[in-house]
């Protein structure tokens, strides 16, 4: 279980602290999963990074009783004049798994070929998000973060990534953090909204939908009076 | 307490510090490969850099004279007295702004912001140690230099630097999380701390008064203990290992509550 406990964050600006994040709850059992919408700027990434445990609530506390990943098909943690393979060795000996046995899934998976030994500065973004989904795929967890992850790339790669992820880890928990309803719609069992730093939970995911359309969605200010 | 890998439960200390150490060695190996590439001699240069420095600083101390007439040997002076400086200033400088350079390692959960600063720490003890050892190593079969008079005493003093050194890179290496200024203040510095240090003299060389200020500063006692153990009998060295124990002792204290602090401060930018 993932306990989110009256999490609020804020970060300093130049004009005084701003709430990002207001007194968030939010408990995901073993196995489930949940989407979350917010609107660009809705605090979506700051739940991620909280979550991964890459930054700590101002206030509140997040209880983690299961193993959670890293944001999947998160590229930022690669070291680009390292090979993508080297990447795999590090990411293996931060979580103590043999990084041998990953290779050949890792070379099918990517497809890079001889890129696979290459520098990652070298790849392109769709090579890039080709490993990082792989390695994502390489240390196995309990719950899976996904921050939009799977918008990007081709549609054959879309659907490699969903086999991966929805069918052969079914069993696992996912948060999907994502603006579009149609994502959600189509991966999540529960879904809350983001909004205005408040997280507003719903029984079903077309109640979440309406809210957001509804609320979340700014009113059209008038330009030209 | 750390949270262990895959399971994601609280783990007991042992188990943690096999994480930790796990986490360390992959981000050293990361860490030397980014820093040294696999081209040409890779990794020596860990050691060659520093051992040019202390090189070229014997080099011009020896044109300059600088044993003031005290019948030193110039160059085993300069090895001791540049080795123990490179020993403070070089790691600090590394961990100097390291957590903003490595936020984004921060989404796995096992790496935390210590283990960032002692990869550094180590590398950087590591190169100025096996400098230090080398050039030592070439002088002394090369007959320029004697060996040490009392090993254990430089092994002790060399010891207590890499202790001084560790401390005050957690404490500043830290305090540039909270304000770029510290940072800005390390260069000037440790500019001016390198002809304090006591690289450049011996506490003995000074008036009284002057001995006592200089004495204050602690990586001068692991400088004088240092050429106790080189060059023995032959010296007047003034130092204290208690108050450097001390010192060191202070700030390690200081050093890893605001490293602990730091971390829970982090964010991205």
């Amino acid at each position: 279980m993932i306990a989110i406990e009256n999490v609020s964050k804020s970060y300093g600006t130049r004009f005084g602290p701003r709430m990002v994040l207001d007194r968030v709850n939010l408990t995901l059992g073993r196995g489930r999963n949940i989407g979350i919408l917010g609107r660009n700027g809705a605090g979506k990434s700051t739940l991620i990074r909280l979550l991964s445990g890459a930054e700590r609530p101002t206030s509140g506390r997040i209880r983690r009783e299961m193993s959670v990943s890293w944001p999947l098909a998160f590229t930022g943690a690669f070291q680009v004049n390292l090979t993508g393979l080297d990447n795999l060795k590090f990411i293996c000996r931060v979580y103590g798994v043999d990084w041998k046995p990953l290779v050949p899934f890792v070379e099918e998976f990517t497809e890079l070929g001889l890129y696979l030994r290459e520098p990652v500065m070298h790849y392109s973004a769709g090579m890039m998000m080709r490993l990082a989904f792989a390695l994502s795929m390489a240390i196995e967890f309990d719950c899976f973060l996904i921050d939009e992850g799977l918008a990007v790339g081709d549609a054959r790669f879309g659907d490699r990534c969903h086999v991966e992820l929805f069918q052969k880890r079914k069993d696992r928990a996912f948060i999907l953090v994502s603006h579009d309803p149609n994502t959600v719609k189509a991966y999540c069992e529960r879904a809350c909204v983001l909004h205005e730093g408040r997280l507003h939970q719903f029984n079903t995911v077309d109640a979440a939908y309406e809210f957001y359309q509804a609320a979340a969605v700014p009113a059209p200010t008038v330009v030209f009076d | 307490m750390r949270t262990g890998a895959v399971p994601g439960r609280s783990t007991s200390f042992l188990k943690s510090l096999g994480i930790q150490w796990r986490v360390i060695r992959a981000l050293l190996m990361r860490e030397v490969i980014t820093r040294f590439g696999r081209h040409n001699v890779g990794v020596l240069w860990l050691v060659g850099e520093p051992m040019l420095f202390t090189l070229g600083v014997a080099a011009l101390w020896s044109a300059a004279g600088m044993s003031h007439g005290s019948g030193l040997p110039i160059i085993a002076f300069a090895i001791t007295g540049y080795s123990s400086v490179l020993m403070w200033r070089n790691s600090v400088s590394r961990v100097n702004s390291s957590i903003q350079q490595n936020f984004n390692l921060l989404y796995h959960r096992n790496v935390q912001v210590i283990d960032v600063f002692l990869t550094r720490i180590i590398l950087e003890l590591a190169g100025a140690t096996g400098s230090f050892i080398v050039l030592a190593l070439f002088f002394t079969a090369g007959g320029w230099i004697r060996p040490p008079e009392d090993l254990l005493t430089v092994v002790q003093a060399w010891l207590m630097l890499a202790w001084f050194g560790t401390a005050l890179s957690l404490t500043i290496g830290a305090a540039t999380a909270y304000s770029e200024i510290v940072e800005r203040l390390w260069h000037p510095t440790s500019y001016l701390l390198f002809p304090l240090s006591g690289a450049a003299f011996m506490v003995e060389w000074l008036p009284p008064g002057g001995r006592e200020l200089v004495l204050l500063l602690p990586m001068v006692h692991g400088v004088e203990m240092l050429r106790e153990g080189y060059f023995g009998s032959s010296v007047r060295t003034h130092y204290d290992v208690g108050y450097m124990a001390m010192c060191c002792l202070g700030l390690t204290l200081v050093g890893l509550f605001l490293v602990r602090d730091a971390g829970r401060r982090a964010e991205v930018h």
